[in-house]
């Protein structure tokens, strides 16, 4: 039987992060904690980052969803730790393009983030690969508002901030 | 991929209908679905409809087009005929007793809306209490909760048991003299449940309060005798029932529709209009403010004859037995939990389950790349949700064209689901 959208969908990679999702660890005293709802389907996630001197020391991630939501979160964990609050925002901005539509511009480095490019062909499926970095935009809007701006409200997505 | 075959004498009950030749009256059904025959098992957000609803549509439109309760021409009178008889056709439906009880609104949400803004906020105060279900659909919980905020009225909620049923061992505790309206769905769309409607029609009764029935998953899917019911008011969405979109169905005692105030205002609500002051027309008429969907009237009154020539008796048997064979095949899955009453003479056709590995959203991405349409997610039943400690489940819900042979479908999916997720299918 020919599944090759699944299999496109499914990768391995996704399916490891969803197993053993990154960012499990606590996070002693976070900068910011902020949780992530999908109202239209009832994903949710907790996200705490643990930030100082302007870069991510730890990012601890409880999610609670489907595959797609999981391992997306998982590679946010995996990939921003170390990272500047700016490169931060800069891979959603070009994560969400992607998802959206968009190419990955020349020379990006972006990590296992390649293999969610499936979820491109399932359109009711992009907020779930969306939700973590929806819920990260809002956490870090609230904690430095100069360097993300206006953020830009999804209608499928629900950010409670906690602290910031 | 694994097939599993389906036992031998799965089942010993029998469907009165003959899903072969049902199946013919529906040409979405002759559609395919990534390569696959369509598998339609998400009746309980919407059913598909048979070709005399949509050519009657369709010949409304092409023969009898103009607007309804005004204009002395030919055409006008025509579609006013057409969409007053449909009232008759629901009604007996209904075995409402008369036609002028019959509200036509836009769905299940807006019938309880009406009820909630034209009833409830014109009686309700503090001191009095609604009572409502942890089950109900949001449609049959945030109406009244607003009302509840502009009123001061409290709600409370009856609980259910592991098994989705109500706890009706503690009604008393609920329904009390405080009580002035209870509100219940006739079947839950997330677990199946029939709810003993008359059980606590009669506790309600007893205290003097009134209940509306949320039908929306009741008229679809069994006869409903409204007067034997004992209820006050009852609400149901036709595009449930083999009927268009854009139409909704309120029955109301007529004494109690005579009381209310009219819940929108504008054209066709009046009687008599001045600058300074509006009298409203009749029951029912003063509740349908502006021009109505009269086309999707008349796909309702198609629609109703079609399921009364079926017979609603044989349609919850149809359903009792493609419910029953859908339970066994999915108890023969090791890795798949269901949800609700065990016995399936307690629910509708409908199934709401979860695998243990795999998520729903998952699940119903790949069981629709079989042809498989179910549905995933929290089935507008939040509290539930959480009461049953997840936070969504799939759910596969049947109707008259559906068969052991789409349960089968479904099942050889669920299992083709735990190979892509690289996990096995026999535990």
């Amino acid at each position: 039987m020919s599944m090759t959208g699944l299999d496109d969908l499914y990768r391995e990679v996704i399916l490891d992060h969803y197993r053993s999702p990154h960012g499990s660890s606590a996070v002693e005293d976070p900068q910011v904690e902020v949780e992530g709802h999908n109202p239209l389907c009832g994903d949710e996630l907790v996200m705490q980052l643990d930030i100082a001197g302007g870069r991510i020391r730890a990012v601890h991630i409880e999610p609670r969803g489907c595959s797609i939501s999981v391992a997306s979160a998982s590679m946010l964990a995996q990939q921003l730790e170390g990272a500047t609050l700016e490169e931060a925002i800069a891979l959603k901005k070009t994560f969400q393009a992607v998802m959206k539509g968009g190419e990955w511009p020349a020379g990006f480095e972006r990590g296992d983030l390649e293999a969610l490019e499936g979820v491109k062909n399932f359109p009711v499926r992009i907020k779930c690969a969306l939700l973590a970095w929806m819920t990260l935009e809002q956490g870090l809007a609230e904690y430095e508002p100069d360097l993300v701006g206006e953020v830009e409200a999804d209608r499928d997505i629900e950010v409670i901030t906690k602290k910031s | 991929m694994q097939q599993v075959t389906p036992k031998a004498q799965a089942t010993p009950l029998k469907t009165p209908l003959d899903v072969t030749r049902i199946r013919e009256d529906f040409p979405i059904l002759r559609r395919r679905v990534h390569g696959k025959r369509l598998v339609y098992l998400d009746n309980a957000a919407t059913s598909q409809k048979p070709q005399a609803v949509i050519d009657a549509i369709s010949h409304y439109y092409s023969h009898s087009n103009a607007n309804v309760h005004r204009g002395v021409h030919s055409l006008a009178e025509e579609a006013t005929d057409a969409y007053e008889q449909v009232r008759g056709k629901v009604c007996r439906f209904l075995n409402g007793d008369e036609p002028s009880s019959i509200v036509f609104t836009r769905n299940t949400t807006e019938s309880i809306n009406l009820v909630a803004h034209s009833w409830a906020r014109k009686h309700l105060g503090p001191g009095d209490e609604v009572v409502l279900t942890v089950m109900e659909h949001h449609s049959n919980l945030v109406p009244w909760q607003m009302m509840a905020k502009d009123t001061g009225c409290t709600l409370r909620f009856i609980d259910i048991d592991d098994e989705g049923h109500l706890r009706l061992d503690h009604l008393d505790d609920y329904i009390t003299r405080k009580t002035r309206l209870v509100c219940l769905g006739h079947v839950s769309n997330a677990l199946g449940t029939i709810h003993s409607v008359r059980t606590i029609a009669c506790a309600a009764r007893a205290v003097g309060a009134l209940v509306l029935v949320d039908g929306a998953q009741g008229a679809p899917h069994g006869p409903v005798d409204v007067q034997r019911l004992d209820v006050d008011f009852y609400a149901y969405s036709p595009h449930k029932a083999l009927g268009p979109l854009g139409i909704g169905v309120l029955w109301a005692r007529r004494d109690l529709l005579e009381d209310m105030d009219p819940f929108l205002g504008g054209g066709e609500m009046i009687r008599n209009v001045t600058l300074e002051r509006s009298t409203w027309a009749g029951v029912p008429h003063k509740f349908e403010a502006g021009t109505p969907s009269v086309a999707d009237a008349v796909g309702l009154g198609a629609a109703t004859d079609y399921l009364t020539e079926v017979g609603m008796h044989n349609i919850r048997a149809h359903e009792k037995y493609v419910v029953t064979y859908a339970m066994e095949r999915l108890a023969e899955l090791p890795f798949i939990r269901i949800f609700g009453p065990r016995d399936p003479a307690d629910r509708c056709g409908l199934v709401s389950f979860v695998d243990k590995d795999i998520h729903p959203h998952d699940l119903g991405t790949v069981v629709d790349q079989h042809g498989v349409a179910i549905r995933a997610g929290h089935h507008c039943a939040k509290p539930l949700m959480h009461r049953l400690g997840v936070v969504a489940t799939a759910r596969a819900s049947f109707y008259i064209y559906n068969d052991h042979d789409d349960v089968d479908a479904l099942i050889d999916a669920l299992i083709a689901a735990r190979e892509v997720f690289g996990l096995s299918a026999s535990r």
